[in-house]
């Protein structure tokens, strides 16, 4: 019977059909990060022990400081915050896991490095302590973020109780415009679905849009999917996965690789597989996407104006009018040209080389009209985007170059906006208080915050990029 | 883990579509030891103003709801990041319920990680009770996972179902680990053959 990519996947993974759906499934990697001390905790207090260590890896991310990282753990000063990235190292030498460090050139944020290392591979069944870990299903993998609870289950016994969801297919054909990403692509997704739209569902993005995509682009997708309330986001792996995997430091080798190749390529939805849901959009019309309210559904083109509750009625009307509220909008007021007061480019959405020399493109030749930086999305990246030289590109437009870390997307490592600021945030949620209290934040592309950051206010970077520097 | 058979409490109506986990606890609040009472930063945002003063227009602050145990709501609740701490501020608050038309996935599978029962209830019946509740101030209701049915004193019994497999570990408070791992020939045995029909796998 043909099946889905995702079934495949899920029925090489069932150790044990519990009925109703439920299933005993291997994990095959997971993901730590300073957020597992709760999962620690627990797991040392019921005097339990990691049961296979090499399929974990911990990575401190959440609460590293981007600034003074030149002294390493010496330089983080909030003792609560130092704590945890020490816990982080403790827990993970006790457990025998794997640990890359503040200081470890291998550090970054999880869903950045998980790919860069090689760790995450198609076919695999990875958890994280962490919504995002969708992002590593751009490699033809089942990811799903997990809570602290599940997390200690996975370390006790490399093995989660799972209820099967259902699977909805996103097609998305066409080519994307000059100036436009994946980014651009999934907000208009969640822009059209809702961001309920797939809740209890996988969802595979298939078509033309996503063939075409480099593997950053389908991270930023993937990373998404839980905006739309996906339990996983996923794309069959191709050449252009395997080209991004060979020689990478956890990656198989020689004949093993060749033989990890040969399987992966049969990891792919097969002709006449049903989904539950069927969704397609075209990709060559979409446009620069912003977000105006506070969840990533609310998002429209750059061409757009905010929305009149008055057009709706009900919940819907008092949801539009809370989020015009807070976010200090006027119904009908046009997006393009809204004053911004910080730009804020980095996390696991949109921190990657491709990312970067995206923004710089846009930047280069011109200077920041307000305060914005950059946090790369792992110490390599860093690495090679100033061995590309985009470090100085940003720097002489007045743009900050940090270091390496979640930083302004959640802001647990202190980087946030004051109250009322607004912000365009190459992160990926929009909701009140995210990055901080009172603070506002306009989710974009990495092209998008760029421009926001040279011109002072959202604007539509497609003009930037026909035009002139100046 | 607590079992969850019945129970019954005053139930506060929280008539917001999309409550996130960035609502339900501050992101600023993750960094807390589990020891501490993570009842305090329930909502946190939403109940206190700039200046930490509480806010007379959040339903939580008023007197009538100082007791409530039971959260009903609207659609998408608990969307957002898988903090569990989201479950930790309403359980610590002593909220064993909470009943939505739908719920954030991974807060859902949360929730019965920690005994706390998230009842999913049709659309039209969640705000038929939401308007209830709203006419009703104070009113309790009760959540009965054997019956799998929410009841109120006006008479009206509503059905909701939760799939049998996390059903009985709701009933029983059992603890996942110690299940899984009187599999552990059957997970053995499974990694051996895993291990040998993708052997770049093996770690």
């Amino acid at each position: 019977m043909p099946s889905t990519l995702f079934e495949k996947i899920w029925d090489a993974h069932v150790i044990e059909s519990g009925g109703a759906d439920d299933a005993l499934l291997h994990v095959d990697q997971n993901f730590l990060h300073e957020g597992a001390f709760l999962a620690f905790a627990a797991l040392r207090r019921e005097g339990r022990t990691v049961r296979r260590p090499k399929q974990h890896f911990a990575v401190a991310d959440h609460y590293v400081p981007t600034l003074g990282r030149e002294a390493g753990i010496a330089g983080v000063t909030d003792p609560e915050v130092r704590g945890l990235i020490d816990l982080l190292a403790e827990n993970s030498a006790w457990g025998g896991i794997e640990h890359a460090g503040i200081d470890d050139p291998r550090q970054g944020i999880v869903h950045v490095i998980g790919p860069e290392l090689g760790l995450t591979q198609p076919g695999m069944i990875i958890t994280c302590g962490d919504s995002h870990t969708s992002t590593h299903g751009a490699f033809g993998a089942f990811a799903f973020g997990v809570g602290a609870s599940q997390v200690k289950q996975v370390l006790a016994t490399q093995c989660l109780w799972q209820r099967r969801p259902k699977r909805l297919r996103i097609t998305l054909d066409g080519a994307l415009g000059a100036g436009l990403s994946g980014k651009d692509l999934i907000l208009a997704v969640i822009a059209q679905i809702g961001a309920a739209g797939a809740t209890g569902h996988v969802i595979e993005y298939a078509g033309s849009a996503i063939r075409a995509m480099s593997m950053e682009g389908r991270l930023t997708v993937c990373n998404m999917s839980i905006e739309a309330g996906a339990r996983a986001g996923m794309i069959a792996a191709d050449d252009t996965t395997f080209d991004y995997l060979q020689g990478r430091p956890y990656a198989p080798q020689g004949a093993l690789w060749d033989q990890a190749v040969a399987h992966w390529r049969t990891l792919r939805t097969d002709e006449g597989a049903t989904f539950d849901r069927e969704v397609r959009l075209d990709a060559s019309a979409v446009v620069p996407m912003v977000t105006w309210g506070t969840n990533p559904g609310q998002g429209l083109p750059i061409t757009g104006r905010v929305p009149d509750p008055a057009a709706t009625s009900g919940d819907a009307r008092r949801g539009i009018e809370a989020a015009l509220a807070y976010m200090g909008l006027k119904p009908g007021q046009a997006l393009d040209g809204l004053p911004v007061d910080r730009v804020f480019i980095g996390s696991c959405t949109n921190s990657r080389l491709d990312d970067l020399r995206a923004a710089a493109a846009v930047v280069h030749g011109r200077k920041a009209k307000i305060p914005a930086f950059v946090s790369p999305g792992s110490t390599q990246i860093k690495r090679e985007a100033e061995a590309e030289g985009l470090d100085r590109i940003f720097t002489d437009a007045g743009i900050e170059w940090r270091a390496s870390g979640c930083s302004m997307c959640v802001g647990t490592n202190g980087d946030l906006l004051k109250p009322g600021e607004r912000s365009a945030s190459t992160s990926n949620r929009n909701f009140e208080g995210r990055q901080g209290r009172g603070a506002r934040t306009h989710l974009v592309s990495p092209a998008m915050a760029a421009a926001a950051a040279v011109t002072g206010t959202l604007t539509d970077v497609r003009r930037l990029l026909a035009g002139a520097a100046g | 883990m607590q079992p969850f058979t019945e129970f019954t409490a005053v139930a506060v109506p929280l008539a917001m579509a999309n409550v996130n986990t960035d609502m339900l606890i501050p992101a600023r609040f993750l960094r807390k030891p589990r020891d501490e009472h993570y009842g305090q930063y329930l909502f946190h945002d939403l109940r206190h103003d700039m200046d930490g003063r509480l806010r007379d227009s959040f339903v939580l602050n008023e007197t009538v709801y100082q007791d409530a145990k039971i959260l009903v709501a609207n659609a998408n609740f608990g969307c957002g990041s898988s903090r569990e701490s989201a479950v930790y501020v309403l359980l610590d608050s002593g909220f064993r319920c909470v009943i939505a038309p739908s719920f954030g996935d991974i807060f859902f599978g949360n929730c019965l990680q920690n005994g706390v029962l998230p009842v999913v209830l049709a659309e039209a019946e969640c705000a038929e009770l939401l308007a209830w509740l709203e006419a009703n101030p104070g009113a309790s209701v009760t959540a009965d996972l054997q019956t799998q049915t929410v009841s109120t004193a006006d008479g009206k019994v509503r059905s909701f179902t939760l799939d049998p497999v996390r059903r009985e570990r709701m009933l029983k408070g059992l603890d996942e680990i110690g299940l899984t791992l009187t599999r552990l020939p059957a997970i053995e045995a499974f990694e051996q053959r895993h291990a040998q029909a993708q052997p770049w796998l093996a770690r």
